[in-house]
């Protein structure tokens, strides 16, 4: 695939260019990645399943409420135990959407997208008003990033590398599941659920099966968004987050992955740089938004296409 | 040759002259969602003091840098990481909830940058967790200040029964808090406190369990509830005496409001029918400059901006490091536009808190009959602590939704 040599060709100069930027870049890098990691969780259930998930922030949530109450109650997650924590995250992350799936899986279209939004309200509401464990509204604040092997995640240059490492090793595992024969059956749902039941596919369980395991990417890329703002608040959780990781996907290109990773890193610059710069931010996204769904349906990843569909 | 050397020493002579004296002050308040108007305030203030120096502190010329914090926690970290790192600003200034405010000192701690929380009100940022901020000032005020003496008036007015309704955030607990704490200690009893959501817009299923047997409501609104809630409540019929939590009626809201508001009484550390020279000639200049009443959030800030440039006098503009600026800072004596302000040893103000009714009539000369917060009694050098002093104040828990306890409820 040429589409994965370009990215880790992009991606590599990235991390070659990464300490001649200003520290305030580094971040916006490090935001793109983790937002990155959330989009192509939702890329697999949008781009492959056809099931769009309004809900995705709840599952970053979970990840990075996790991350933050062990920090700040128990102390556990500053050390090596940091890896257990990214363990920890995407179980609770899975565990969330193993829950939640039950319900949301039943729908489809229109309904799925209701539902899915629902239950990240949900969360939304514990982590607003369970105020002893949360903080509610004023979230929790962490105290720094861990420290292992004589790295110190407080140097924004090696907190966005082991970002990227994240991201690299997500995207690899992503690109091998909808690669496999269980990723074909996601497509052939996508397209014709009917015709895939008929052919004696269990397609609740393999729809059901995606949303897990986008669940897990969505708690993973929680750990590390907790870790990455140093402070977790409900409106991390709230629905304008969950619609902008959708847009992203829309904006790259459902169906491709790494579409995922160019919509956030449009919206994010978009966002926070340009709005650093001048007052009138909101158009400029507000156009791009509107272009690419009058003249590009696949996203920025359907001009690399070509004529293929 | 010649002339290059020129070009060079030209260039030279430039450089150094622009960076002789230099403030760079970051401004973090919401330009867009649903506070953009009060971001519009907070930053109309400083601004104001600013052109009023015409952008110069004793010598330091100052670059003011505004960014949108959205009225969003982690957007606030990230504007504050860029306002540090990239603009290499002296001190950052502003934010407007609590959460905000929260979420921003931890920033200035890690990045050694001066903080000046101007609006943010959390009481335990000067509480019991500013040992965790030692570059962080406050020049606004705790939730819980203005709303202790409240609890001491609506005492002394012959109050004994009172319902609380308050947004249901850390904010509206922190308020209904300190309310509750003296008017309980002086005698008066909460009945019920009823805790509707930041930003309901409908509190018919809330107005109606209101005991009828109490003698008075306190009420806290933030932005639109402020509006909704005393128009829902005349419609009501319900005709008890409001108390109110000092944004219920404040300068942002009030000209927004109808006659229903009439006679209802808040507490806050400024209102814009304060009548003294210097508040009639901040409320004139600002109108004519910006067409509108200043509330306290454009108060607090040219306030801010005006305590910044009596530290810069002192050091003869040279920026003075944090931990020096900290120290002058919070010796400062001010006579302010709200009136006579110092600061306590947590660094947080001491300052007049005046009770407020609002009436309609004509004020400063201005022609027509407006609403007015007319200030009815002032409670001199009012600290954090109230009477309670610091030791004994800090050793009980932060206010919260179950503290103090609702004892008086069935």
């Amino acid at each position: 695939m040429n589409r994965i040599y370009i990215l880790l060709g992009v991606l590599g100069i990235v991390a070659l260019l990464a300490p001649f930027a200003g520290p305030f870049v580094i971040l916006l890098l490090a935001h793109v990645l983790v937002l990155g990691i959330v989009a192509m969780s939702v890329d697999l259930l949008l781009g492959y399943t056809g099931l769009p998930s309004l809900g995705q922030a709840a599952y970053l949530g979970v990840g990075a409420y996790l991350t933050a109450i062990l920090a700040t109650k128990f102390g556990f997650g500053l050390g090596w135990d940091f890896w257990l924590v990214v363990m920890l995250g995407m179980a609770a992350g899975a565990a969330t959407a193993a829950f939640f799936g039950l319900f949301a899986i039943r729908a489809s279209g229109v309904y799925f997208l209701m539902i899915t939004l629902a239950l990240g309200m949900c969360v939304w509401g514990l982590a607003y008003r369970w105020n002893s464990l949360t903080g509610g509204d004023n979230g929790i604040n962490m105290r720094g990033r861990p420290v292992f092997a004589g790295m110190r995640l407080a140097d924004d240059l090696t907190f966005f590398y082991l970002v990227l490492g994240f991201f690299i090793a997500s995207f690899f595992a992503l690109h091998l599941l909808v690669s496999s024969p269980f990723g074909k059956s996601l497509v052939g749902i996508r397209e014709r659920e009917l015709r895939m039941r008929i052919l004696g596919y269990n397609t609740w369980l393999h729809k059901y099966i995606a949303f897990v395991i986008a669940g897990a990417f969505g708690g993973l890329a929680g750990v590390l968004w907790a870790h990455l703002n140093g402070i977790v608040s409900p409106s991390d959780v709230l629905l304008p987050a969950s619609v902008d990781v959708l847009l992203m996907v829309v904006l790259g290109g459902p169906g491709t992955l790494v579409g995922g990773l160019l919509g956030a890193g449009v919206v994010v610059f978009l966002r926070e740089y340009l709005a650093t710069l001048v007052q009138w931010w909101q158009y400029v996204l507000g156009a791009v938004y509107v272009l690419t769904i009058l003249y590009l349906p696949g996203g920025i990843m359907g001009l690399f296409k070509g004529g293929k569909a | 040759m010649n002339r290059k050397l020129l070009a060079a020493l030209a260039a030279l002579a430039l450089s150094t002259g622009a960076s002789a004296q230099e403030l760079k002050i970051g401004f973090l308040a919401p330009m867009t969602g649903i506070f953009a108007q009060i971001g519009k305030d907070m930053e109309n203030g400083f601004q104001m003091y600013l052109d009023e120096q015409k952008g110069n502190f004793a010598g330091a010329k100052v670059t003011f840098i505004v960014e949108d914090e959205e009225g969003k926690p982690p957007v606030s970290v990230r504007k504050a990481e860029k306002l540090a790192r990239q603009d290499q600003v002296q001190m950052m200034v502003g934010g407007l909830l609590a959460s905000t405010g929260y979420a921003i000192a931890p920033v200035s701690t890690r990045l050694k940058t001066v903080y000046i929380p101007s609006v943010p009100a959390a009481d335990d940022l000067t509480q019991r967790d500013l040992a965790q901020y030692p570059y962080m000032v406050r020049t606004g005020w705790t939730s819980s200040q203005p709303h202790h003496p409240l609890g001491r008036w609506a005492c002394d007015n012959g109050y004994t029964r009172v319902v609380a309704i308050a947004a249901d955030y850390a904010f509206g607990h922190e308020v209904v808090g300190g309310f509750q704490k003296v008017f309980e200690d002086c005698g008066g009893r909460i009945v019920q406190k009823i805790w509707p959501p930041l930003g309901t817009k409908d509190f018919g299923p809330y107005i109606p369990t209101i005991k009828q047997d109490a003698d008075a409501i306190f009420s806290l609104m933030v932005g639109p509830m402020a509006l909704q809630f005393p128009k829902q409540l005349a419609e009501a019929g319900i005709k008890k005496p409001i108390i109110g939590g000092g944004t219920s009626y404040d300068e942002f809201v009030l000209p927004s409001m109808g006659d229903e508001v009439l006679g209802h009484v808040s507490a806050l550390q400024y209102s814009a029918a304060l009548d003294t020279p210097k508040n009639r000639e901040f409320v004139r200049k600002y109108r004519e400059k910006y067409g509108k009443v200043p509330s306290y959030y454009s108060e607090s800030n040219y306030t801010t901006a005006q305590m910044i440039h009596e530290v810069m006098k002192q050091t003869k503009g040279k920026w003075p490091g944090p931990e020096k600026f900290i120290s002058l800072m919070v010796s400062l004596k001010l006579d302010a536009v709200r009136g006579p302000v110092r600061f306590d040893e947590m660094r947080n103000p001491i300052q007049n808190i005046y009770i407020k009714k609002v009436e309609k009539k004509k004020m400063f000369g201005y022609e027509k009959d407006e609403l007015w917060n007319s200030v009815i009694q002032t409670y001199p050098d009012v600290s954090q602590f109230w009477t309670y002093g610091k030791d004994a104040f800090l050793k009980q828990p932060v206010y919260s939704r179950d503290f103090p306890p609702c004892k008086y409820c069935n």
